[in-house]
């Protein structure tokens, strides 16, 4: 059965408790785009300086629980001067991790519901720190908390992309 | 035993209260260990747990009489149609309609509203027209609204919940004026909140309006007489009230629903078909296109005898004073760390509680109270302009019921204080 140690990492707890980049763009020229977690209300805002083909700046607005605000804040560390697509890459690997190949209801009754590890990130790609967020996966109902921002960045990018065609 | 008669339980102690000890007896669900802990379910304002009578009807309609309704006329067809037609009466009986015509089965209290908004409304609502609601709605009362905004370009007005948990009614005529449509959560299912029924069923008709009632938080744990209301519908659900999920019921007046026409149609709801068209069933038929929900009907007539066994009188006064233990407990116990939102006084509300501790998220709460067996819900509970009101994003809600006591009050406070040495905040 998995502890909530597995949930919360102390660097998860630590990124919740001082998150970085926190605060606000002007949009533009930044890309500002908003993302929704259904099931708790969560909201992440993020705001994009992309400079030619790179990240130049991020600034994270919103609100959550300490796993989507803390991945959203280890996020933007990680993308902060990365390329599009180092960062498109990142991503790729980070939901990689957060993907589970079957959630299984049909654990014998001891309480026991765990879901299948995901697979392991592409070799190239670092995760580092990220990687401390590995555990949300024995947790399916978290996992929406863990991609959210990763889900709304790619989403900025894609807006970005097309404002600039 | 016949397949409409269940066995009533007698839990119900002589001074009027609940033995819970023997209602939790009733729910195989509430023997299951979770994560090594006594399974402590605080989320039933979210769905309730069955007792074994429902399970058994179900099983046993399932088992014996499998057919369906209204086509065969065959024995084990009778007894389906007899069987299904009975929880109609059952649930008429139960609510107090006038009569099991007034009783629609929908998929739950959402497909209901639904019904109202888009085939009532539709026929009878135009541009510009007033729509009033709550701010405390859940969102099945509200999105129909909205839809109806876009469609037929009526006016959706709100009446504002005041910092005490209750509507503030100061500008409620102003409101209400000109208004075709007010519609209402009976009891909150963020806060609790006991709405004052028959005074907006009152000011509705003044105005000229229909009055609709969501009563899928109210029906569960309060005697209930819609007739007596006044009201033109009503709505709850079933899974919320012991019953399986998959069936709910719109009731309305006669008159009301002869003025509506059909929702979904097809099969069922047909009193005629040509090549040029249609006629529609009688009352209640008319709304129930398709094959219905025949064994989750059964269920639902199960556990309306297993509620009437209990005596509703008797399960609201349980919940009044496990509402006051809950409230006085968890105060003297946590102080101005655990902020509970909605009325303090437990004659004037339900028991839901929806709370926040210090600045912990209801979901990284939620998340420790679950290792320790305590099942509460995290989140916006289908509510966001009511948690836009209250100025968060999101609250954990503890909701009560029969088979809950002291116990479980005490179990989600050791699990907070776990919590709170967790984040070590």
């Amino acid at each position: 059965m998995p502890g909530l140690e597995d949930l919360y990492r102390e660097i998860i707890l630590d990124h919740y408790r001082n998150p970085r980049n926190r605060g606000e763009l002007d949009a533009p020229p930044a890309t500002r785009v908003e993302g929704f977690n259904p099931l708790c209300g969560d909201e992440v805002v993020l705001y994009l300086d992309v400079e030619g083909d790179s990240v130049r700046d991020i600034r994270i607005g919103g609100q959550g629980c300490s796993i989507s605000q803390s991945s959203a804040s280890m996020m933007s560390s990680a993308i902060k001067g990365k390329t599009l697509d180092e960062v498109r890459a990142l991503s790729r690997a980070f939901k990689g991790m957060m993907s589970i190949h079957e959630q299984s209801l049909d654990g014998p009754p001891d309480g026991d519901g765990d879901g299948e590890l995901g697979e392991e990130p592409d070799a190239d790609v670092k995760l580092g720190d990220l990687e401390a967020l590995r555990g949300v996966v024995k947790f399916p109902v978290r996992i929406k908390c863990a991609t959210l921002s990763w889900n709304t960045l790619l989403q900025g990018l894609d807006e970005h992309a097309e404002a600039r065609r | 035993m016949a397949l409409n008669e269940t066995p009533l339980s007698r839990a119900a102690t002589p001074s009027g209260g609940l033995d819970v000890a023997r209602i939790r007896k009733d729910f195989p669900i509430l023997d299951r260990v979770v994560r090594g802990q006594r399974l402590v379910y605080l989320d039933s304002a979210n769905t309730s747990q069955k007792p074994r009578s429902v399970l058994d009807a179900i099983e046993r309609y399932y088992e014996q009489s499998n057919a369906n309704v209204h086509r065969g006329t065959y024995l084990i067809a009778e007894e389906a149609t007899a069987a299904f037609e009975g929880a109609r009466a059952k649930v008429a009986g139960f609510v107090g309609a006038g009569s099991p015509r007034e009783v629609v089965f929908a998929k739950n209290a959402t497909e209901a509203l639904n019904l109202v908004a888009k085939a009532w409304g539709r026929a009878n609502l135009r541009a510009g027209d007033p729509v009033v609601i709550t701010e405390l709605e859940h969102h099945a009362n509200i999105v129909p609204w909205h839809q109806l905004v876009a469609e037929l370009g009526i006016e959706l007005r709100w009446i504002p919940v005041g910092p005490d948990g209750h509507l503030d009614l100061t500008d409620l005529d102003r409101l209400v004026d000109g208004a075709r449509v007010v519609s209402f959560a009976a009891m909150s299912n963020v806060l609790g909140t006991l709405n004052p029924i028959e005074r907006l069923v009152d000011v509705a008709h003044a105005a000229g309006a229909i009055a609709v009632i969501d009563a899928s938080q109210y029906v569960p744990h309060v005697p209930t007489a819609v007739a007596a209301w006044g009201a033109d519908f009503a709505a709850f659900t079933g899974h919320k009230m012991c019953g399986p999920t998959g069936i709910g019921v719109l009731w309305g007046t006669e008159e009301i629903l002869d003025a509506t026409p059909p929702f979904l149609t097809g099969g069922e709801m047909i009193l005629n078909v040509t090549k040029e068209g249609f006629t529609p069933n009688e009352l209640p038929w008319k709304f129930e296109a398709g094959t219905p929900p025949i064994a989750e009907a059964v269920g639902l007539g199960a556990a309306v005898d297993y509620l009437s066994g209990l005596g509703m009188e008797a399960v609201r006064e349980h919940e009044v004073g496990l509402t006051g233990y809950a409230l006085r407990s968890l105060t003297e116990r946590f102080g101005g760390d655990l902020q509970i939102h909605g009325p303090s006084e437990p004659a004037q509300r339900g028991g839901v509680l929806s709370f926040t501790y210090r600045d912990l998220h209801p979901h990284d709460l939620t998340q420790v109270l679950d290792q320790h067996g305590v099942c509460v819900r995290a989140g916006h509970h289908c509510a966001k302009p009511l948690m836009r009101e209250l100025g968060v994003a999101a609250t954990a809600r503890a909701s009560l019921y029969v088979y809950n006591d002291e116990s479980d009050v005490d179990a989600l406070g050791d699990a907070i204080d776990a919590a709170s040495d967790f984040f070590a905040i």
